[in-house]
């Protein structure tokens, strides 16, 4: 096939295009495109209050995220920017321009994601490009903790929702009692081998708070000593258990996740499944109180079949520097294929929130106070298990 | 009165800068600035004296001069600067204890202030989020200048102890950045392909060089004793700054960090001190509420703001990468949907 076949399929049989012998637009499209590169980029300068710093440097992403959302959806402007003859190439804001036939390419393309994704494909495209354009020049905001909420929100969460919708089926009871706008500290139950049950608690309070706020777990430093699993924890927005970064995100507001369990929690066998473990120092209870917030006792029912654990290699888990080295009936016999979950049925119940504003801050440091109020939330997420547990059918449906 | 300020160190860029600003203040009679070597930058009203701290001659300038305020800027970051990583801790370190011997017997000394650096946190897993003054580190630094400063705020501290009447301010300052300082940092970032730790993206925080002289400049004056965190608001991840400085990384597993860090510092390139590396790995950040409640500092750069300030005067070109991006990604939209539009319209 001679390359003469391919460019006329590509301009879909419109004429012209293609052929460009002229690279410069009209005056016409010239001086729209100038009006409209000139138009964003001042207003964000009013509230700056660093006179020599550059205007590039503080340009909200937000700026140029609304320009390229809405520009695909107004045609008619759309229009009017670009070239109007057929066959110029095509000429950006900041006078950018792609050779002709890369744009024929291109715009077959976007008319084959049109076709396949319906009319939603112009925003995707839009937002899919911006996204990478974001990721590849460092353009966008970390929190203190190193939340990427951009990272999160566009990648992360989307490729974890089939696990959670199709193959656990994660069924979340009493999203209620989610506050959508004030700080919360949410306690659960933790199983699993590995801290899936956490990553699905946080995806469902995502999908289940109006405002989709980002739960922020607290993890052990193991976690943060771990290459990937450390940076993926911070990025999506865990922090380290400790009093001084639970007080700070509850005062800030934030949505608190805590597993007090830990690694008891995780690593038991199977046989204990659903029995909660010692809640450790209750050092959650303290930072809730200080900080005035109510407790969310949660239970998590599905995360212990996972991977059952029936047995555990210490030595192996010392050699590695594990806090244990569990064995399933799959792994490690199947190698990576027992890394496969199994596919149970999971219930996240957010329960009714225990206030703790009625306490005096200072009674964080009363022992008695927070051994209470420790058992209180525990013995409320172990009735909540069995209760939950008895209304299972079975454990895959 | 006016107050008469010793300023070490201005034979380095911010020491000399601390002290022109300085000698700029209304209630600063005179400042007098000492090194060994001149000053890169002008040192405006401020004299120059030639002297080493390290030796006992500093005591004799503090009398003669009449000293109240001394401000030790002679901490130094960066080992290339003077020699290599032995001369670097003997100023540091030395130079510190005899300039407070000094100190300790000039009678009428007012206030000490003495450069710090938030590297006496360390660099570990368990690390809280931020560092507030009065944490201790979770895993103390074992050496370079996180080191350093850690034994300097030791002299410091007992200093403070011994010498009741004088008011001493240390300053921690997150890493340095701007157009004009250099530091390992900024060694770092020019680099053209930049090592970084696989698996890991540290948490960093800057502030700007003329945030920092400020910070100087109130704490000096301030009579306001005590330790402060010196940060600009916010922090990067490494592989943001990286981006954002169009450079490349190159992501070297951790186990292979040290040596590679080594080779790095042997060719003279960068500094890559195991400290250096720790903190590439686990990241640092610290909380700045103090010095802006008690010292009434607040930065005028963000961390994001001093680093793409410090790009845009050091690598012009690095900033426009994001300005191409914009325009490459609005070429592509507007592509993708405008056979569409014409359709439409």
């Amino acid at each position: 096939m001679s390359q003469a076949d391919v460019v006329p399929i590509g301009t879909r049989g419109r004429p012209g295009r293609g052929s460009s012998t002229t690279r410069t637009p009209s005056a016409a499209s010239r001086s729209l495109a100038g009006n409209a590169a000139a138009a964003p980029a001042s207003p964000p300068e009013a509230d700056r209050p660093t006179p020599p710093a550059p205007a590039r440097a503080t340009r909200p992403a937000t700026d140029t995220d609304d320009r390229a959302r809405t520009r695909p959806t107004s045609p008619t402007q759309d229009e009017s920017t670009t070239g109007t003859k057929p066959g110029e190439s095509t000429t950006a804001d900041d006078g950018f321009e792609l050779p002709s036939s890369v744009a024929e390419l291109l715009a077959l393309l976007g008319d084959t994601a049109h076709a396949a994704l319906g009319p939603d494909a112009d925003r995707l495209v839009a937002e899919g490009l911006g996204f990478l354009r974001r990721r590849l020049t460092g353009d966008y905001g970390v929190d203190l903790f190193g939340l990427d909420t951009d990272l999160t929100e566009t990648i992360v969460l989307p490729l974890l929702r089939p696990l959670f919708e199709s193959y656990f089926r994660v069924e979340v009871k009493g999203a209620h009692n989610l506050p959508d706008d004030s700080g919360a500290l949410i306690v659960a139950n933790h199983s699993g081998t590995i801290a899936v049950d956490a990553v699905m608690t946080a995806l469902a309070v995502h999908d289940h708070t109006p405002s989709r706020r980002i739960l922020r777990m607290l993890g052990a430093d193991f976690v943060y000593s771990l290459p990937v699993v450390g940076e993926m924890a911070r990025k999506t927005g865990s922090t380290l258990a400790c009093g001084e970064d639970a007080h700070r995100l509850l005062t800030a507001g934030e949505l608190v996740g805590v597993w007090p369990e830990g690694f008891k929690g995780i690593g038991k066998p199977y046989r204990e499944r659903y029995r909660l473990q010692r809640f450790g120092r209750g050092g959650f209870v303290s930072s809730a109180v200080t900080a005035g917030v109510p407790i969310i006792p949660t239970a998590i029912v599905g995360a212990e079949e996972i991977y059952p654990i029936i047995g555990n290699l210490p030595l192996v888990a010392r050699l590695l520097g594990a806090p244990y080295f569990p064995v399933t009936p799959t792994f490690p016999w199947l190698g990576p294929l027992g890394l496969l979950p199994l596919p149970s049925k999971w219930v996240i119940e957010f329960g009714e929130p225990i206030h703790t504003d009625d306490l005096d801050p200072g009674e964080a440091d009363d022992p008695m106070v927070v051994f209470n109020l420790g058992d209180q939330v525990r013995e409320t997420i172990q009735q909540k298990l069995y209760q939950l547990l008895q209304e299972r059918r079975s454990v895959f449906f | 009165m006016g107050r008469v300020v010793l300023v070490t160190g201005v034979g380095r860029y911010l020491g000399a800068r601390a002290a022109a600003l300085l000698a700029e203040q209304d209630d600063v009679e005179r400042v007098v600035g000492v090194d060994l070597v001149p000053s890169p930058a002008p040192l405006g009203n401020a004299e120059f004296l030639r002297a080493d701290i390290r030796s006992p001659v500093v005591g004799k300038i503090l009398d003669r001069e009449q000293i109240d305020t001394v401000v030790h800027m002679n901490v130094l970051a960066t080992p290339t600067a003077v020699g290599g990583r032995a001369p670097q801790k003997e100023i540091n370190v030395l130079g510190t204890m005899q300039l407070l011997g000094a100190c300790q017997r000039a009678s009428g000394l007012r206030s000490v202030l003495v450069k710090s650096s938030t590297t006496v946190y360390g660099a570990s897993p368990r690390d809280p989020a931020m560092f507030s003054e009065d944490m201790a580190p979770k895993v103390p630094p074992r050496g370079g200048y996180a080191k350093d400063s850690v034994e300097v705020e030791g002299y410091v501290r007992g200093f403070a102890r011994r010498r009741p009447d004088v008011n001493v301010t240390t300053l921690r300052f997150a890493n340095f950045i701007g157009p004009h300082v250099r530091t390992p940092f900024t060694e770092y970032f020019t680099l053209p392909v930049i090592p970084t730790v696989m698996g890991f993206d540290a948490r960093v925080q800057f502030v700007h060089e003329e945030d920092g002289l400020d910070a100087v400049r109130i704490a000096a004056l301030a009579d306001n004793p005590g330790i402060y965190n010196i940060a600009g608001d916010g922090v990067l991840t490494l592989s943001q700054a990286v981006r954002r400085a169009g450079g490349v990384a190159a992501p070297v597993p951790g186990f292979a960090a040290g040596p590679v860090g080594s080779v790095f510092r042997r060719a003279r390139l960068a500094d890559f001190s195991p400290e250096q590396v720790r903190f590439l790995t686990f990241g640092r950040a610290v909380d700045t509420t103090r010095a802006r409640d008690e010292l009434g500092f607040v930065p005028r750069y963000t961390t994001e703001e001093a680093f793409d300030e410090f790009l845009r005067l050091r690598r012009g070109t690095a900033v426009q990468a994001q300005q191409v991006a914009r325009s490459v990604e609005q070429a592509l939209v507007t592509t993708i949907t405008r056979g569409r539009a014409r359709v439409a319209g």
